[in-house]
């Protein structure tokens, strides 16, 4: 390669020095999980495990967590079938009006998160629709489509059709085509993609604002409730430590999966 | 002669109505049947996701502007405004026209440009150098690592991050002031950085992608051509990564033009685009409409300047 040992150095130290800010308030809240203080301010005071004990009891989190994983499936069920549906669509056929539906596809993604918001919640609100669990289900699906989408066409490009014409002079119909050989070819994507969208669902605030009745609390917004309250503090430090620890699975399985279905 | 002839052809006709005529007959059946399946094929796969995308998606923007067009009209008494479902143009003449009212919003609508123009530039100059150093110099376990690292900040807390920064920034004896005795304090500049900091990864994800499909090769040949490590990162890399910062710019830009959150939790008194749609939303739906539709105008502004320059297909 053509970079100098000190060019290389200093890419190293500017890459390490980028990963700490972006795990310095990650750990700041963990250890705040643990310490004895009420509150967010620096330094962090005594140590405890009182906080995470007090936290399994709390009822307020539990079913929020629960909320935020039923709409993750949901809305990511829902942006499996489309999305991959969608990739199939637009890279093997050529139709008039593809680049509308391409287009479509994108856009919730690439417009702001308060348009999106408002105008689902405009069309709720228009057509009467109260505001639900699947409301909000439909709302999330809605921008995860495009991620799935994006997996299995850059998935679909990369293998060859041929093989499926091959399954299909061997006699195989459409269904055990997509069974034995279309499907374990996408499988990797589906499932980079599927957790890509289930994350962005599950940390989405924004949509969930708008698309959502008050009594009903995906974790995000149990968070934004309970940030002003003093005596929930410790308890929202224990549930945000919690879910980032717990998100390493996903994610870790996510890059094994990348890594194994490189071609 | 004529006649034999003609016997001949009898008996030849048949012949060659055998072996030519049902071949071209089977072939354009066979591509019939192809073509028509292929079509119901096409149907099938088409059907769902644009009937969703078109009528929940296209439809929930056409709701907008259809109720960006209404106005809210207050009872002889003037205690209670309703919603009234005749068609003005109110809304946009107060957004529009050069009264007090109107310029509030456009410094509102500038300011927000400006921030996720800020995001955006932090962002790719941050993501650049590591992006590289993770594609063509980290090793291979490195490289897995980094990228997981780099990746598991956007699963969770993206409101905690918030919190914990607001802490950090805190004037008043957060870490920032007593480590490096300065901090931006609450404001546009807080708002700004702590948006960079949770966007990073999506530009970082998307320069990558594009230096992983960058083939060293042509970085060697860079170099024996006798290039510096900057000449070749200008004449080279740079124009190669070109659509995936394209890319990775409509995330930074577009998820900084539509929020509210950040500005409420490290923003002090700064409102952006989001905080005037959100706080306008219970007062005053049809005018958080007409104004939802300037970020929208701002977007399709800059993904047809994304498409003209390739980029959309790294989305």
């Amino acid at each position: 390669m053509f970079l100098s040992r000190p060019a290389r150095i200093a890419l190293r130290s500017f890459t390490i020095l980028v990963i700490f800010v972006l795990y310095a308030p990650l750990g700041y809240v963990a250890r705040l999980s643990l310490s004895t203080a009420k509150n967010f301010a620096w330094p962090p005071q005594g140590w405890t495990l009182g906080n995470w004990q007090h936290a399994l009891h709390e009822p307020g989190p539990r079913t929020a967590l629960w909320h935020s994983v039923l709409t993750g499936l949901l809305a990511t069920a829902i942006a499996l079938v489309l999305g991959s549906l969608a990739a199939f669509a637009l890279t093997r056929h050529k139709f008039f009006g593809r680049n509308v539906v391409s287009l479509a596809v994108v856009l919730p993604i690439a417009l702001p998160g308060i348009v999106t918001a408002l105008a689902l919640r405009s069309a709720f609100d228009r057509i009467g629709i109260a505001l639900s669990s699947i409301t909000l289900a439909v709302a999330h699906a809605t921008f995860c489509v495009v991620i799935v989408y994006n997996n299995v066409s850059a998935r679909l490009r990369r293998v060859a059709r041929n093989l499926e014409e091959a399954s299909a002079d061997l006699g195989a119909g459409p269904i055990q085509t997509l069974r034995l050989v279309t499907f374990p070819l996408l499988r990797s994507a589906l499932l980079a993609g599927g957790l890509l969208a289930f994350a962005l669902s599950f940390d989405e605030i924004i949509v969930t604002t708008f698309a959502v009745d008050g009594g009903y609390r995906t974790l995000p917004l149990w968070f934004s409730d309970n940030f002003s309250r003093p005596n929930a503090l410790p308890t929202v430090n224990v549930v945000a430590t919690f879910v980032v620890l717990a998100s390493t699975i996903p994610v870790y399985f996510a890059q094994r999966i990348s890594d194994g279905a490189v071609a | 002669m004529g006649f034999r002839l003609g016997r001949h052809q009898r008996q030849l006709i048949p012949i060659i109505h055998e072996s030519q005529s049902p071949k071209p007959l089977g072939r354009s059946r066979v591509a019939r049947i192809l073509a028509t399946r292929e079509r119901l094929r096409l149907a099938i796969e088409l059907t769902p996701p644009s009937a969703w995308m078109l009528i929940i998606y296209i439809g929930s923007l056409g709701a907008l502007i259809i109720t960006s067009l209404y106005s809210m009209q207050s009872d002889p008494t003037g205690l209670i405004t309703k919603l009234d479902t005749h068609f003005t143009a109110m809304n946009f003449r107060r957004l529009l026209t050069s009264d007090s009212l109107s310029s509030v919003y456009r410094t509102v609508t500038l300011r927000t440009v400006q921030s996720a123009v800020t995001v955006t530039t932090i962002d790719a100059i941050v993501a650049v150098p590591v992006a590289f150093y993770v594609a063509k110099v980290a090793s291979r376990w490195a490289r897995r690592g980094i990228i997981v690292a780099i990746t598991m900040p956007l699963w969770a807390g993206y409101l905690v991050k918030g919190y914990a920064w607001r802490s950090l920034l805190d004037p008043s004896g957060g870490a920032l002031r007593k480590f490096f005795g300065h901090t931006p304090g609450f404001g546009f500049a807080a708002s700004t950085l702590v948006l960079a900091y949770q966007w990073f990864p999506y530009m970082a994800i998307a320069v990558y992608a594009g230096l992983d499909r960058l083939p060293d090769s042509l970085l060697e040949a860079s170099t024996d051509l006798g290039a510096k490590a900057f000449r070749t990162f200008r004449s080279v890399v740079l124009p190669q990564i070109r659509p995936s910062l394209i890319a990775g710019s409509i995330f930074t830009f577009s998820l900084t033009l539509g929020d509210f959150y950040m500005n409420r939790i490290v923003g002090g008194t700064t409102e952006f685009i989001g905080n005037v749609i959100y706080r306008q939303f219970s007062v005053d739906a049809p005018f958080a409409a007409a104004f939802a539709v300037v970020p929208i105008v701002i977007m399709v502004v800059y993904l047809l300047g994304a498409r003209a320059a390739g980029a959309l297909e790294e989305l």
